[in-house]
């Protein structure tokens, strides 16, 4: 209680000299800034830091063009620029999934059909909105000493065997999930997809909020098998080394089980900078950015001729289903399904 | 001999009366001065943005949002948050309130080590505590693996659930109600302690009848931000897989982009945490908790532990064990592993010195902020400061994804020049962690007595110079802690930093989540060990601020 007057200014008389220098130091800042000239781009990218910042930087040294990223779950991007609509800053969104881009497809602009040429067609907007960049595929993650790939089953469907019981993990509320069972009701029928969903719950799957932790989770022998997408194992073994007891496994017989997603670009109507936005995605789609993907992120280039990782099954090994985006269009059926076999809430 | 129960005197004030809201003004009120009531409704008219737009938005669904909402078991998930609520807000409690005692009114060794560490669970953002608890306890964890060398233990029972997700949160959470706790100690009057011991009451005795029920506010106070925070939170939710409110509408934005339910969702939740604001303010009751007597008050002086020390001592190293030590070692040996399997690993100084800028403007603001709410609500109370009290804890109890979406809406649409910029940023933060600000400092205001500010004004002063030069003063501890708390949480703060911050403005929470995102842990790691690092510096420098006693 015996803090009088002068001891009061003396414990605060630091804070507030610090908050007012910093203030002025703020204002110094804010005037600095200020180039949204024509060598600009602004990006919101749903694609972590860790991944494209270094390509990203890339095409800003090569261009000689500034580009400001924001970076944040693709998501919640999404629901930003939903919410900035006509007044949003940026340009470009660089997206994790179709699932991102669709949302915001009505702030998107046809993207002209030289740059949508550059990706094979099953990776790119049915309507030209958007197009893909690079490519992911789901996988089954498997403990390497509880189970061999000969153990797997040909067909994702195969994991409603009895004999999977409390051996499974996975993820229902993650979208590249969610896209594979919109894949499954797509060639499948919705049917079989409520009866696979069913199967899969009557074999008490242990759930998880996201694939990185099933990775581990396989690892350490908590679940046998987990789906995923294929690039986190990569990770876990660059950190970890071989002796990292998980490994993916893509469906031999193909099928949504084995589904190759896209990440994704599109441009904003709004955008102020569309021609350098138009160059962005072409570079994504160049040999040199494409080659980065593969050897740096783990990912599967969607152009000829780029080598992928060592270590990453090629692509041309995995039974791809050429699932296309128009199959894939129907999140919220997917969504309602889930709910209805009671596997979200 | 409790406290004695007075009621604080009812006051009315002028905008009651302008706003046509107060019954006839009785004779002798005072009126509430405009450097109180001005920042109050400022603030109020900053907290209501995010109900504006979660209401705009929920009607955008249409009767959709409603029949989602029924058919959605809201009902077995309100249960689910209540439930997580309840056990981490009491366990909560039983680790702060003797921690705080110990560090703040005994002999305890090394009480000022204590004292600071034991804040710093709270810069830990949750999504990396529960992934650490997980790692360490899982199934398969680490413990599982060491307990498997000696017994031969091959699984161990799911952590995940309730229980896993109580621990976590309860580690992070904890410090809230310890600061508030300690910031209440140092204000109480040590006489009655002292009376109390004189009447022959012995030292446990007045603990538990004369301190700890003066520690009630504080406790009450420390609780509805743990609560609250509880409510909030995301991170711990969804990787212990617990399903709550929060979780609901993380999935609504995330995997669903229903921006329409997401927002129903909150306007529930939000109802669910103003009933626990109001629970609070029935809980710190009309006691009275300021000095009664004349004199001037001293320091308390330190109550003997004796063989009592050394159990203490364990108790205070336990806890910092299990909230600090375990995610640090763990930190440390992720950062230790990549680097000896050849990442390269940067040291973010930018990134720290972002954090700490962006946070230490935020703690300053809220706390500015709430010094005339404070004063406002508890002196003139009536119904523009029972309001005003309320709306200050909508940011606070709100996900953070649903409070930064809001500023976007009104920030793109009506303040387009500061739109993305550090005030901003600033702005959001206060938003969002002003209730710490807010319950810190009402805490030590609810221990300055009124009689000085009345015999000040038998003395001729003005309301205003006795607020700066007789309210104020006493209020600084509490000042320092709000400051503090709003400051940690600011720089763990990561939906609205994301968002909302200047574009390319990278803090250390944004590069741990980037790295934590894509499974890079030794990247993930460094930052972490700095955001601790950076944020111990100026916790210490509060805590050794606090008055020192026996001089």
């Amino acid at each position: 209680m015996e803090v009088g007057f002068r001891s009061w200014s003396c414990a605060l008389r630091l804070p507030f000299l610090l908050c007012a220098s910093l203030l002025l130091a703020g204002a110094f800042v804010a005037c600095g800034e200020d180039d949204s000239g024509p060598g600009s781009l602004t990006v919101y990218s749903g694609r972590s830091e860790e991944l494209v910042a270094p390509i990203i930087e890339q095409f800003a040294d090569a261009m000689g063009i500034q580009v400001d990223v924001r970076y944040a779950g693709t998501a919640a991007l999404a629901a930003t620029l939903l919410e900035e609509g006509g007044n949003s800053p940026a340009d470009v969104f660089f997206a994790q999934d179709p699932g991102g881009l669709g949302a915001v497809e009505d702030l998107l602009e046809p993207l002209p059909q030289s740059v949508l040429d550059l990706a094979p067609e099953w990776a790119r907007s049915p309507e030209g909105l958007w197009v893909g960049t690079s490519g992911r595929a789901r996988t089954l993650v498997y403990n390497t000493e509880n189970v061999t790939e000969a153990d797997l089953p040909d067909d994702i469907g195969g994991l409603t065997d009895p004999k999977w019981k409390g051996r499974i993990g996975w993820a229902p509320t993650n979208g590249s999930f969610q896209a594979m069972v919109t894949a499954m009701r797509s060639r499948w029928g919705e049917d079989a997809t409520r009866d696979w969903l069913e199967g899969i719950q009557a074999n008490e799957p242990i759930v998880y909020p996201k694939n990185t932790p099933q990775v581990a989770a396989a690892a350490a022998g908590e679940i046998d098998v987990g789906m995923v997408n294929h690039y986190y194992l990569h990770r876990f073994l660059a950190e970890e080394g071989d002796s990292f007891k998980a490994r993916n496994y893509h469906p031999r017989g193909g099928g949504p089980g084995a589904l190759v997603m896209v990440a994704g670009v599109g441009i904003l109507s709004t955008a102020g900078n569309k021609d350098n936005a138009n160059r962005f995605i072409e570079f994504l789609l160049s040999l040199a950015a494409q080659q980065y993907f593969a050897s740096q992120t783990f990912e599967y280039p969607l152009v000829e001729g780029v080598v992928t990782q060592r270590g990453l099954t090629p692509i041309e090994e995995i039974n791809n289903p050429l699932i296309t985006p128009r199959e894939m269009a129907d999140l919220e059926g997917t969504q309602a399904l889930l709910r209805d076999v009671g596997i979200t809430p | 001999m409790g406290a004695m129960q007075t009621t604080v005197p009812q006051t009315g004030g002028l905008l009651r009366r302008m706003l046509g809201l107060g019954g006839v003004p009785h004779a002798g009120r005072r009126r509430a001065p405009a450097v109180l009531w001005l920042p109050s409704v400022a603030v109020a008219i900053a907290m209501v943005l995010p109900l504006v737009y979660l209401v705009e938005r929920s009607l955008d669904g249409g009767g959709e949002v409603v029949g989602l909402l029924w058919r959605m078991r809201t009902a077995e998930i309100a249960f689910r948050s209540a439930a997580l609520v309840a056990v981490v807000t009491v366990a909560s409690a039983l680790i702060a309130a003797p921690l705080a005692w110990l560090t703040v009114r005994t002999d305890l060794p090394l009480r000022r080590f204590w004292s600071v560490v034991t804040v710093l669970p709270l810069v830990i953002p949750s999504y990396v505590g529960a992934f650490l608890v997980v790692v360490a306890l899982g199934p398969r964890g680490m413990l599982q693996g060491f307990l498997e060398s000696l017994f031969g233990i091959e699984r161990l029972p799911d952590i995940s659930g309730l229980w896993g997700a109580a621990l976590t949160i309860t580690l992070l959470s904890f410090p809230y109600t310890l600061l508030s706790v300690r910031a209440g100690l140092w204000g109480q009057d040590p006489a009655l302690d002292e009376m109390s011991r004189s009447l022959g009451l012995g030292q446990w005795k007045t603990l538990w009848r004369v301190t700890l029920p003066q520690m009630r506010p504080s406790i009450a106070a420390g609780s509805l931000l743990v609560a609250l925070y509880t409510l909030s939170d995301f991170g711990a939710v969804s990787l212990l897989r617990y399903e709550t409110f929060t979780w609901a509408i993380y999935l609504q934005y995330e995997t669903a982009f229903n921006r329409a339910l997401a927002a129903g969702l909150s306007l529930v939740m939000i109802a669910a945490a103003l009933s626990l604001v109001v629970l609070e303010a029935q809980a710190r009751g009309r006691s009275r908790y300021y000095r009664a007597a004349t004199g001037a008050a001293r320091p308390a002086s330190l109550v003997q532990l004796g063989p009592w020390r050394w159990p203490a001592f364990a108790f205070a190293a336990a806890v910092t064990a299990l909230s600090l030590g375990m995610p640090l070692a763990l930190l440390a040996y992720w950062a230790v592993r990549g680097i000896a399997a050849g990442e390269t690993v940067e040291l973010l100084w930018g990134n720290a010195l972002n954090s700490v800028y962006a946070s230490g403007l935020a703690a300053v603001v809220a706390v500015l902020a709430a010094v005339p709410v404070v004063v406002f609500t508890l002196r003139y109370p009536g119904r523009v400061s029972w309001v005003v009290e309320r709306l200050a804890y909508t940011g606070f109890a709100l996900p953070g994804i649903a409070v930064a979406l809001a500023l976007i809406f009104f920030g793109a649409r009506f303040a387009t020049p500061l739109y993305q910029t550090l005030a901003l940023l600033v702005f959001a933060y206060v938003v969002l962690f002003f209730p710490q600000a807010l319950g810190a400092i009402r805490s030590t205001y609810l221990q300055v007595s009124p009689r000085l500010s009345e015999s000040a004004m038998s003395l001729g002063k003005s309301t205003t110079s006795i607020l700066w030069r007789v309210t104020l003063p006493l209020m600084v501890p509490g000042m320092l802690a709000g400051g503090a708390l709003v400051f940690l949480t600011a720089m763990k703060e990561l939906p609205a930093t994301l968002l909302l911050s200047p574009i390319g403005f990278g803090t250390l929470a944004t590069s741990i989540w980037a790295a934590a995102e894509e499974a890079f842990f030794a990247r993930a790691a460094v930052p972490a060990l700095l955001l601790v690092a950076v944020s111990a510096v100026p916790t210490a420098f509060l805590i050794l601020r606090e008055p020192r006693r026996g001089q």
